[in-house]
């Protein structure tokens, strides 16, 4: 096993309402029935969510906005190496039960007060959305809980939403393997703009990787924290097409002059994490700025991994307050994948009885944002 | 790809189009910046729709020329409008993007004034309508360009036209006529770079169907397929997200740039291809 090691991330701070105390789930399928100190329980559903799209893997119990619980462990390889599908997915099967158990007992509930086991369908890496989705599937037929098939993405933008404030917020969501910008019209959350090959958290991953950052506690934390004795800005590609974003040039350019930059003396390992983010964070400031104007939103919403980045923060804030917006707070706790985001998406198609049938709780690594008709909003 | 395009040459500012004689009441080029508060007399007497779209926090930067009013602040520039020796004339201010490296934005923005006035330069000499190139200045980084006075954006033209119910059948004529002139447009190797319904103008009376071109900032020259095949991949993605009932739109506008180009296969071939780029990476995160 690779180094990876169980972090809990702590209470949200809406928790309160722990122990719930026994309850029949048939109940909340007939709400009206139910005797008057049941009533409100029975409207209160409690979902508990498992990611494992990635390199993380998390188990989360959410109920009617309230964060109960968010466990999370990640798997760490060693610095100039990436996460490969297979061990990636023997690491999250070692320790998903563990993180399952220790989220249902740090919220204070039984198996019995779950009303909806929730999941990660994709996207996704094959192995360890496999091996989360089997853990789901079995303990709601355990259970006797009613299947979420989450989209990942669609997770992000439903814990923004509910830690935000902002109900139609413009998203911008950021990470290792997706860059979207993403704005909610009639059913579905459209993407207006995305990279058009790799994602910006990947590109950011991999100067790590060429430069034997080390991947604990993550290569983006690491190089966010080089960046900031970075000096020289080194001229990169800047690819905007439009409200799309190109990354792969600039990455291959990196990759092309690193070497021979570091040897020659003409830019430290500093310089070329300061430039990269420099670069790259302005054209997503830049398209999400024409995406605020095209949508005319009030609100930007910051999701994603590499949200927790407080230049890429800093400077968003700095376009959306020259333009009279807002960029709602970003929570480090929900940004980096976890459980409770995947249980708040599934929180929100129980509500409106979007469940998933067994037979239809298949994954599958390819699974867009707007491929999911969202029910659940106006 | 086009990554790194040419920086602008060495010039500081460039004259252009039917502008007569330079700048005989604009006094000394640069720092006009002066007198904000100073209204002027020069303002054109139409006020129009104009301003109702500022949503400034921060105050908005002195026009560029006094008298000019601030009549929108666009993603990329401000955009003011007013007199420019005599004629009836827009420009637009590059403001600074704070968010940005100073070295970055000086690279960006010098770039992207100079590719504005190229090919803009370049569609005219083709007889592409696009507005008239008045006066480049790099010192308040600013450009100003004919008016296309009483024009509406083909974005605003549709939404009128899907609001009042009317027939939709002059919005697929539309389509072809904008297919025509994007075929034109890569035909002279112009790539727009931002291509959206709100950059394309309809002259009055909008029934002529008298299109124009703007906001070329991120536009260049290039003769790729490659290139002009991602330039109506934004176009595409623009239609799908500003208008989602508009599907069969941007079929007509295919249809007639296939018909129009002479270079259309290899693009339209590209453009297949490059539709399944965004797809690819909705995988891992």
């Amino acid at each position: 096993m690779n180094g990876g090691g169980v972090t809990g991330t702590g209470n949200a701070p809406e928790v309160g309402r722990k122990g719930a105390g026994k309850r029949n789930w048939r109940a909340l399928r007939d709400v009206t029935g139910g005797t008057p100190g049941n009533a409100r329980r029975d409207v209160m559903p409690t979902v508990l969510g498992l990611e494992g799209s990635a390199n993380k893997v998390g188990a989360g119990v959410v109920r009617d906005g309230a964060v109960l619980s968010n466990r999370r462990a990640t798997y760490v390889t060693p610095p100039g190496h990436g996460f490969a599908p297979g061990p990636t997915g023997r690491h999250h099967r070692a320790v998903v039960l563990g993180l399952v158990r220790a989220a249902l007992s740090e919220a204070g509930v039984e198996p019995r007060d779950l009303d909806g086991v929730a999941f990660t369908k994709g996207p996704g890496m094959g192995s360890p959305l496999a091996v989360v989705a089997a853990v789901a599937r079995t303990l709601a037929q355990l259970w006797g809980r009613p299947l979420l098939a989450v989209n990942h993405c669609v997770g992000h933008i439903e814990m923004g939403r509910l830690l935000g404030s902002a109900p139609d917020p413009l998203v911008l969501y950021v990470s290792g393997g997706n860059t979207q910008v993403i704005a909610y019209s009639r059913r579905r959350y459209r993407i207006l703009g995305e990279t058009l090959d790799v994602a910006v958290g990947n590109c950011i991953d991999r100067l790590a990787r060429l430069l034997q950052i080390p991947n604990a506690p993550s290569p983006g934390y690491n190089v966010e924290q080089l960046a900031k004795r970075g000096r020289r800005l080194i001229p990169l590609p800047y690819v905007v097409k439009g409200l799309d974003v190109s990354f792969s040039g600039l990455l291959s350019h990196l990759q092309a002059v690193t070497p021979k930059l570091l040897e020659s003396g003409e830019a430290t390992p500093e310089d070329l994490c300061f430039s990269l983010q420099e670069t790259a964070f302005a054209m997503l400031a830049e398209v999400t700025e024409r995406a605020l104007a095209l949508t005319r939103a009030r609100h930007l919403l910051l999701v994603g991994g590499v949200a927790c980045n407080h230049r890429l923060q800093e400077m968003l804030q700095t376009m959306c307050k020259a333009r009279g917006a807002e960029l709602c707070p970003v929570d480090d706790r929900y940004c980096i994948d976890n459980g409770a985001m995947i249980a708040q998406a599934g929180w929100e198609m129980l509500r409106v009885g979007q469940v998933t049938e067994l037979s239809q709780s298949g994954i599958t690594q390819r699974y867009r944002t707007d491929e999911v008709e969202v029910t659940w909003r106006d | 790809m086009a990554a790194t395009q040419a920086e602008a040459g060495g010039e500081r500012s460039v004259m252009a189009g039917p502008a007569g004689p330079a700048m005989g009441d604009v006094g000394p080029v640069g720092p006009a910046v002066g007198e904000p508060g100073a209204a002027g007399p020069a303002v054109d007497g139409s006020d129009g729709a104009a301003g109702a779209a500022m949503v400034a926090e921060e105050p908005p930067a002195p026009p560029p020329l006094p008298g000019l009013r601030l009549v929108q602040q666009g993603a990329e520039a401000h955009v003011y409008r007013g007199l420019f020796l005599g004629r009836a004339a827009v420009a637009k201010l590059r403001v600074p993007k704070r968010y940005r490296h100073p070295a970055l934005e000086e690279r960006l923005s010098r770039r992207r004034m100079a590719q504005e006035a190229r090919s803009l330069l370049r569609c005219r000499r083709a007889g592409i309508p696009a507005p008239a190139v008045y006066f480049v200045d790099y010192v308040t980084n600013s450009i100003f360009l004919e008016d296309i006075v009483d024009s509406i954006t083909v974005q605003d033209h549709i939404y009128s036209v899907q609001k009042s119910g009317n027939d939709t059948s002059g919005l697929h004529k539309l389509a072809e006529k904008m297919g025509e002139l994007l075929a034109r447009m890569h035909d002279e190797d112009i790539i727009h770079g931002d291509l959206t319904t709100a950059n394309l103008l309809l002259r009055p009376p909008t029934e002529k169907l008298d299109l124009v071109l703007i906001d070329f900032g991120l536009s260049f020259i290039s003769g790729l397929p490659e290139d002009k095949g991602v330039d109506l991949y934004v176009l595409e993605k623009a239609f799908i997200s500003t208008h989602p009932d508009t599907e069969t739109m941007f079929q007509a506008l295919l249809k007639a740039y296939a018909a129009t180009s002479k270079k259309s296969a290899p693009v339209i071939k590209k453009l297949d291809e490059v539709r399944l780029r965004g797809r690819k990476r909705s995988m891992i995160g």
